[in-house]
């Protein structure tokens, strides 16, 4: 078998700008964390928690998520595919397209230039950066998977294709924007019509975001760190096409109880219920690939990463149905308990599976083996530690927020004022804060062990 | 034999998004915004009010505050009636939000007067000790323009007359950001329409023993303090050193409902029982 040369180059390239992204979003993280306990480290009018808060998502899920998901999917497109990437210029240039327009959004957010949808604030101009990226990414990929060397496509390249094309129509459709100037736009949709398609994206950023990529990426490192094949091909198959079908329908269940008709709100609750067979469909995948495997959670550091991730994944795709039923929902809604469960999905699951795979790719992209196991280790430890920190002390808060809110007295009269209930989170706001400084320990431990492999690591004997 | 085909396997994919898609979201445009969920009494923004939306938007107020009650029992009594879709027709975006680290904005307007809002948004401690709301005060410094505004009305088909836009010159973006706040569900008049008639004879249950006085004294200092002092001896409100001159009755019928007109605000979500501790503590008082 003649061994192609793969370009390794751009793969590296994103991995170090994404985690150079993502210690950014933590540290933002961490600042808007404190900032709710100690509102004098607001600084106006640049640095207040509500233009903070979305530069935090953002260099999140775009910065360290779609930064680490474009490093794995080089990696794995061209490996899969046994094909050299399409075209090596036009990957150098999304990668500083891609920096470039990390840097603008940053700049533009905290200069207050956002139209203020929920993962969508970028103002018009960024929309366009942000296109011509998503394209010029999405050709070189496909015409990697059209002129491929190996004529059976994994199903990791199909998770990547399908978010290929659902972030493509997702982002569009919900930028639709009058421009007034070079950075004010106002939505092309008013009122509850704009909330139901904001949602229908904001959901389904969760689905080709979180969801998709992270999938591709498990699917691939999971059997290759094990050496065990994927339990079911079919099963995987399966999941794919009804998971992306049945996304779709969901997106009002972040607007139930609100003007949104009801009808909408009542298959947006059906569909998020149905979502729990394919989501559970790749989580029992996963943990049937590990038959006769599990001794390996003790000895492969790398498999502690996957199962964990992918077990979050699973806990969140069951919390995640149960928060959009409409009696829950109304509990919970707006509360503390939201932040926990996204944070089970975004430290747990998408950052846990993206630690594995780097760590995988490590020897490859040096050549040389990664520097210690036992920092790795001390890694993993401590961001389970910080994540589970955050999310379990904000599941608790926010019963006791939502128990608050809807407290009643005999006479029909409310028990407790809304600043009773602010005051009753600050020490949950303290335990998250530090819950944070802990998971940054846990990356920046991640980030001297890469340096050190890259410059102490012990080669590896031949090219892998 | 598809699943080779990446070009038809792309397709497929784009198919398999747009059926939900279709249903969920495209076709609920037919029920939205239409002739049947409008409200006549639900009126654009006038200039100063959009400019002050753009401010709420720029300083991502929508983080930590929604837009929308929703017809839970204990919601509608703390924030008023629940949202209906024709009042946000002229909502671009719309600010529903997904978080309440602070209380919904749905319905602020009216319920303060403008002078409270002032005071804090500028330190928003200063009023509501234990907030973490940010301190706005870098509002006063800027200015609202008003050839900017006037595109914005124009981009959003928005009525307006030349003195409106004349008028802007010299406000402040913080000026705007209250006229906004007084704006937002107001229109359909319902704080009017509240107003209950407390009937019959009132008649205080509560004795003033130094328990009920302390409770009392706390309440005050929790929810009427901001405006009438520490020392009851007034501020944005009057003083009240006095006010067991008014005497239990009227007192406590200022307090459920409120002095709309003259700014007070009304406190019936406190329920009868601590209006009576509230009541019972400014009778103690010795002018
Ligand atoms: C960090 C979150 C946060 C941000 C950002 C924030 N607020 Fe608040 N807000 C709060 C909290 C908490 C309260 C309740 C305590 C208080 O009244 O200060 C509050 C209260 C309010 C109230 C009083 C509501 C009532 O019913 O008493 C208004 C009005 C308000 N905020 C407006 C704004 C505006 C306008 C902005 C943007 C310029 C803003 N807030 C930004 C957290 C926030
Ligand atoms: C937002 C500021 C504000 C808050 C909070 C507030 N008030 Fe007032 N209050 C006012 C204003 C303004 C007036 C004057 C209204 C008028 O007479 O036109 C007033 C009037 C009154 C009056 C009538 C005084 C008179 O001389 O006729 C009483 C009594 C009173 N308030 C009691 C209270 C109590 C008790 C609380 C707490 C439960 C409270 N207020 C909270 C602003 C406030
Ligand atoms: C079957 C799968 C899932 C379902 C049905 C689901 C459902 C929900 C619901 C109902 C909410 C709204 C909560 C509220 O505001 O009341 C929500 C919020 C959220 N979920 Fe999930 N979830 C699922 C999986 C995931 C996964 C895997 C992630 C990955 C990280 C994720 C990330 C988020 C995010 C980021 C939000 C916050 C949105 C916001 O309000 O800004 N979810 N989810
Ligand atoms: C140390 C780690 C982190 C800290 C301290 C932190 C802190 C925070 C805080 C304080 C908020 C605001 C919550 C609120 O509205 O009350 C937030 C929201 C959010 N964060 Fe993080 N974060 C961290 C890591 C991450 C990472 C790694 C990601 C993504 C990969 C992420 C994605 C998000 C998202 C999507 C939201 C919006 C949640 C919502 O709408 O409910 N966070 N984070």
């Amino acid at each position: 078998m003649d061994k192609p040369s793969y370009n390794y180059d751009i793969v590296r390239g994103f991995v170090n700008w994404s985690i150079l992204w993502g210690v950014v979003a933590v540290l933002v993280g961490i600042l808007i964390a404190f900032q709710m306990v100690l509102p004098q480290l607001n600084f106006p009018p640049l640095f207040t928690y509500g233009r903070l808060r979305p530069l935090h998502t953002n260099a999140g899920l775009f910065g360290w998520g779609l930064g680490s998901f474009f490093a794995a999917f080089y990696y794995i497109t061209q490996r899969l595919t046994r094909q050299r990437v399409w075209s090596d210029r036009l990957a150098r240039f999304q990668l500083w397209w891609f920096n470039a327009t990390i840097i603008a959004a940053a700049v533009t957010l905290v200069l207050g230039y956002n139209t203020s949808k929920e993962y969508h604030e970028l103002e018009w101009p960024l929309d366009i950066m942000v296109v011509v990226l998503w394209v010029i990414f999405a050709v070189n990929i496909v015409m990697t998977v059209v002129k491929r060397r190996e004529e059976q496509l994994y199903v990791s390249l199909w998770f990547i294709l399908g978010s290929l094309v659902g972030v493509a129509v997702l982002y569009v459709v919900n930028a639709a924007e009058v421009p007034v100037s070079l950075f004010k736009s106002y939505s092309a949709y008013a009122g509850t019509n704009d909330a139901n398609v904001q949602w229908w994206y904001g959901h389904n950023a969760v689905a080709m975001v979180l969801t998709l990529p992270p999938l591709a990426v498990f699917y691939y490192f999971l059997p290759k760190t094990t050496g065990a094949p994927l339990y079911s091909h079919r099963l995987s198959i399966v999941s794919f096409w009804s998971l992306v079908f049945m996304y779709l329908w969901t997106g009002a269940h972040h607007l139930l109880w609100t003007p949104v008709p009801d009808w909408v709100q009542t298959l947006a609750m059906g569909f998020s219920i149905m979502l729990i067979a394919p989501s559970w469909g790749s989580v029992i995948n996963g943990y049937l690939t590990m038959n006769g495997q599990w001794h390996q959670m003790r000895t492969n550091y790398l498999v502690k990463f996957l199962i964990l991730g992918i077990t979050f994944y699973g806990l969140q795709t069951l919390q995640g149905p149960s928060q959009a039923v409409r009696t829950f929902s109304a509990f919970i809604h707006y509360t503390e308990w939201v932040p926990g469960h996204v944070h089970m999905g975004t430290m747990g699951w998408v950052s846990m599976v993206m630690f594995a795979s780097i760590y995988y790719m490590l020897p490859h992209l040096y050549g040389r083996r990664v520097y210690s196991v036992p920092l790795a280790n001390l890694h993993f430890w401590l961001v389970l530690l910080g994540q589970l920190g955050y999310s379990v002390s904000l599941w608790i808060a926010g019963v006791q927020q939502a128990t608050m809110w809807h407290a009643m007295n005999p006479d029909g009269s409310l028990h407790y004022s809304f600043m009773e209930s602010v005051l009753a989170m600050y020490p949950y706001w303290w335990v998250r804060a530090f819950a944070g400084v802990v998971y940054l320990a846990g990356v920046l431990v991640f980030v001297y062990n890469i340096a050190m492999t890259v410059r102490r690591g012990e080669p590896v004997a031949e090219a892998v | 034999m598809w699943e080779r085909r990446p070009i038809i396997f792309l397709l497929l994919a784009t198919a398999a998004i747009l059926v939900g898609t279709i249903v969920t979201m495209v076709l609920p445009f037919a029920w939205v915004n239409t002739e049947k969920d409008r409200i006549e009494a639900v009126a654009p923004y006038d200039a100063l009010q959009l400019a002050g939306r753009d401010v709420y938007i720029r300083e991502g107020c929508n983080n930590c505050h929604t837009q929308t009650v929703r017809p839970l029992v204990a919601e509608v009594i703390r924030y008023g009636p629940y949202s209906k879709s024709g009042e946000f027709r002229y909502d671009r975006p719309h600010l529903w939000g997904s978080r309440r680290t602070g209380p919904d904005l749905a319905r602020i307007g009216g319920k303060y007067p403008d002078s409270w809002h002032y005071h804090h948004l500028e330190d928003p401690r200063s009023m509501v000790p234990g907030s973490n709301m940010p301190a706005y005060q870098f509002l006063e410094t800027r200015t609202v323009d008003p050839a900017f505004t006037r595109k914005k009305m124009d981009v959003l088909g928005f009525p307006y007359t030349d003195e409106e836009i004349a008028a802007l010159d010299g406000k402040t973006e913080m000026d705007a950001l209250v006229a906004y706040l007084q704006k937002l569900g107001a229109d359909i008049g319902w704080r009017e329409h509240a107003q209950v008639q407390v009937i019959g004879e009132l008649v205080n249950p509560y004795a003033p023993d130094p328990d009920v006085l302390s409770e009392g004294a706390r309440l005050y200092a929790d929810n009427c303090a901001q405006c009438h002092g520490v020392a009851l001896d007034g501020d944005l409100g009057p003083e009240l050193t006095g006010a067991r001159d008014i005497g239990e009755a009227e007192l406590y019928r200022d307090l459920w409902n409120g002095i709309p007109d003259g700014g007070m605000p009304s406190f019936s979500t406190l329920g009868q029982k601590k209006i009576w501790k509230i009541v019972t503590f400014l009778m103690s008082q010795e002018p």
